[in-house]
C-alpha cells in the first residue's frame, strides 16, 4: 500500500510537469475579428478591450509567446526606427514609465492600430489583429510598472536596457512633472 | 505461416532500407564534387572496419569455444607460446596504428580539395531564417542582383560559392546528394563550395534543430546546363510580370492594399517589405513554404487561407480575406513566372 501511494504520487508529480504554457498559434478568425473591436474613450486614452479579450484570459499581456512574437513584431515593423530599444529617439521612450497615453492595453492597442498624432504611423494595413495584439503586450512590458510571469527571450547581443521581465526599475522612472506631451500640458 | 510473414517482413526491411539509398536526398545517391569524395571515403572506412571487426569476432568466439587449459599450474607457460603471444600483440598494436594512421591521412586529402574554389566562382548568399530560405545571386553590376527563396539554380560543372549566414538561430545547409553540412551561424559568415556534376534536382533539408517548424524548412538545388541557368537568371532579374488577365490584376490591387506587401518584396510594385520571402517570380518556383506544397494556384490559395494550419508557428499571419480577395490574390502569385 504505502510503495503504492508513493508510486502514485511520484506520478502524479511527473504528470503536473507536462502542463506547460499553451501556444495559440491560430486564432481563429471570428476571434480576430472580435478581438479588433475595442471600446476606446472618445479622447483616445484609455477604454476597454472587446469581453473576448477576457475569454481569453488576457493572453497578450501574460503569454510568453505572444510576449516574445511582439518583440519579434517590434524588430520586424521598424518600431526601433524611432523608439529605440525603449529609450526613444524620434517618437517617445517607453522606458521612463511615461505615458503619453496611459499604460492601458487598449490605448497601446489604438495607437499601434490607428496612429497618433506627431508622426505615429497607422500599422492597420500592415499588420493583422493578433499581431497588433502582441505587439501591444510587448510594448507594454517595455514599460510595465510591474514584473510579469511571463518574458520573452533576452537578445544575444550587448544589452542596452534592462531585461523585459525585470521588476519595476523606479530609479529608471523619471519622477519629476515634466512636459510628457505637447498637447498634454507641463503635468501628464 | 509465421515464417513466412517473417520472412516478408525482412524482406520489407530490406526494401525499405535499400529505397532510402536513392531519391532526391540521399548521401548515397551522390552528384556532387565534395559528396563523391566523401562517400568514398566513408565506403572504404565502412569496408575496412567490417574487416577488422569480423577479424576480432573471429578470434574471440574461437577464444570462448576452447577448452579450458587441463594442466594443474594454467598459469606457466613455456618460452616458445610466450614468444608467439608477444608477437601476436605486437603486430596487432602495430596494425592498428597504420589503419587509424591512414584512415587520417585519407581523410585528410579526400577533405582537403573540399570548399577551394577559385575567384571567379559563382557566389550566392544564403540566409537562414525560420522556417525558409533566402536566396541572393550578385552579378558583376549592381542591376544584376536579385533575391529568390528556398530555390537555388546552378550552372552543372562549375563551383559556386555559397555565403551561408544565420539570421534568427543556427540552421544548417545540407543538400546531401552535392555536399556535407554546413551551419548558417547568426553574426559568423560561412562559405560552402558546391558542385553538381549531372543535371537534376537535388533536395536540401535544414540539419540543425531550429524550431517547431524545422522539419518544413527545405530548399531545392536545380542544376541546370549553363544556358539553361543563364536564361533563368535573366529572367529572374526582370521585375515581376504585368498581369494580363482582370483577375490577376485585382489580386495586384488586393495584395497591395492587405498587409502583405508589408513582408514581402514584389519588383516592380510598391511591395517591398523584406521579413519575409521574395514573391517577384513565386509562380515560376517548384515548391511553396519551403519545400511544403508544389507551387499551383490551389496550393497557394490554401497557404495563404490558412499558414497557421498548415505550418503550425510559422511567421505568416492568418490575413483576413474575402472569398473573392483569395481567389484573385492566388490567380495573381500563380502568374508571377
Amino acid at each position: 500500500m504505502r510503495t503504492f501511494l508513493a508510486f502514485l504520487s511520484i506520478t502524479s508529480v511527473c504528470v503536473a510537469g507536462c502542463q506547460r504554457e499553451e501556444r495559440q498559434l491560430r486564432l481563429d478568425p471570428p476571434v480576430a475579428a472580435a478581438l479588433d473591436e475595442i471600446a476606446l474613450m472618445p479622447n483616445g486614452i484609455g477604454g476597454a478591450p472587446p469581453e473576448t479579450y477576457f475569454a481569453l484570459d488576457t493572453p497578450y499581456e501574460t503569454n510568453a509567446y505572444n510576449l516574445s512574437e511582439g518583440k519579434r513584431l517590434y524588430s520586424w515593423f521598424g518600431c526601433k526606427t524611432c523608439h529605440s530599444d525603449g529609450q526613444g529617439g524620434i517618437g517617445p521612450a517607453f522606458l521612463d514609465g511615461w505615458w503619453s497615453y496611459g499604460p492601458e492595453m487598449v490605448s497601446i492597442f489604438a495607437s499601434i492600430r490607428d496612429g497618433r498624432p506627431h508622426g505615429m504611423p497607422a500599422f492597420r494595413d500592415k499588420m493583422t489583429t493578433e499581431q497588433i495584439w502582441q505587439l501591444a503586450g510587448y510594448v507594454q512590458t517595455i514599460g510595465a510598472y510591474a514584473a510579469k510571469t511571463g518574458a520573452p527571450g533576452r537578445n544575444d547581443e550587448k544589452q542596452t536596457r534592462p531585461a523585459e521581465n525585470r521588476a519595476p526599475a523606479a530609479m529608471l522612472f523619471d519622477q519629476g512633472p515634466k512636459p510628457v506631451h505637447r498637447d498634454q500640458g507641463t503635468t501628464p | 505461416m509465421i515464417r513466412e510473414l517473417h520472412g516478408l517482413a525482412l524482406a520489407s526491411a530490406a526494401l525499405l532500407t535499400l529505397s532510402a539509398c536513392t531519391g532526391r536526398q540521399s548521401a548515397l545517391d551522390v552528384h556532387g564534387a565534395a559528396a563523391i569524395n566523401l562517400k568514398q571515403l566513408i565506403l572504404l572506412i565502412v569496408v575496412i572496419c567490417s574487416i577488422v571487426w569480423a577479424l576480432v569476432m573471429i578470434a574471440l568466439i574461437s577464444a570462448l569455444w576452447r577448452k579450458r587449459d587441463r594442466r594443474e599450474r594454467p598459469s606457466s607457460i613455456d618460452p616458445a607460446t610466450e614468444h608467439r603471444l608477444t608477437i601476436t600483440v605486437v603486430a596487432a598494436v602495430i596494425i592498428t596504428v597504420v589503419i587509424i594512421g591512414a584512415f587520417t591521412i585519407l581523410s585528410f586529402f579526400a577533405t582537403r580539395t573540399l570548399n577551394v574554389a577559385g575567384n571567379d566562382d559563382l557566389t550566392i548568399k544564403v540566409r537562414g531564417l525560420q522556417w525558409w530560405w533566402s536566396i541572393e545571386y550578385f552579378g558583376s553590376t549592381s542591376g544584376q542582383r536579385f533575391e529568390t527563396a528556398n530555390e537555388i539554380h546552378i550552372p552543372v560543372g562549375r563551383n559556386v560559392r555559397l555565403q551561408l549566414e544565420g539570421v534568427d538561430v543556427i540552421h544548417s545547409f545540407w543538400v546531401p546528394s552535392l555536399a556535407g553540412k554546413q551551419d548558417l551561424i547568426p553574426g559568423r559568415p560561412n562559405e560552402l563550395i558546391i558542385r553538381a556534376e549531372r543535371a537534376g534536382v537535388y533536395r536540401g533539408q535544414c540539419a540543425e534543430f531550429c524550431g517547431l517548424q524545422h522539419a518544413h524548412m527545405a530548399l531545392f538545388v536545380i542544376a541546370e546546363e549553363f544556358p539553361a541557368f543563364e536564361e533563368w537568371a535573366r529572367l529572374q532579374r526582370q521585375d515581376a510580370t504585368t498581369s494580363s488577365s482582370q483577375e490577376a490584376d485585382a489580386g495586384r490591387q488586393a495584395f497591395l492594399a492587405k498587409q502583405c506587401a508589408a513582408c514581402h518584396t514584389i519588383r516592380g510594385t510598391t511591395a517591398n517589405g523584406t521579413t519575409g520571402p521574395d514573391l517577384t517570380h513565386v509562380g515560376g518556383r517548384q515548391y511553396i513554404a519551403a519545400g511544403l506544397l508544389e507551387t499551383t494556384r490551389g496550393s497557394l490559395a490554401a497557404w495563404i487561407a490558412d499558414p497557421q494550419t498548415l505550418k503550425p508557428g510559422n511567421n505568416m499571419p492568418m490575413v483576413p480575406l474575402n472569398a473573392e480577395e483569395l481567389k484573385s490574390i492566388s490567380a495573381y502569385l500563380a502568374g508571377l513566372k
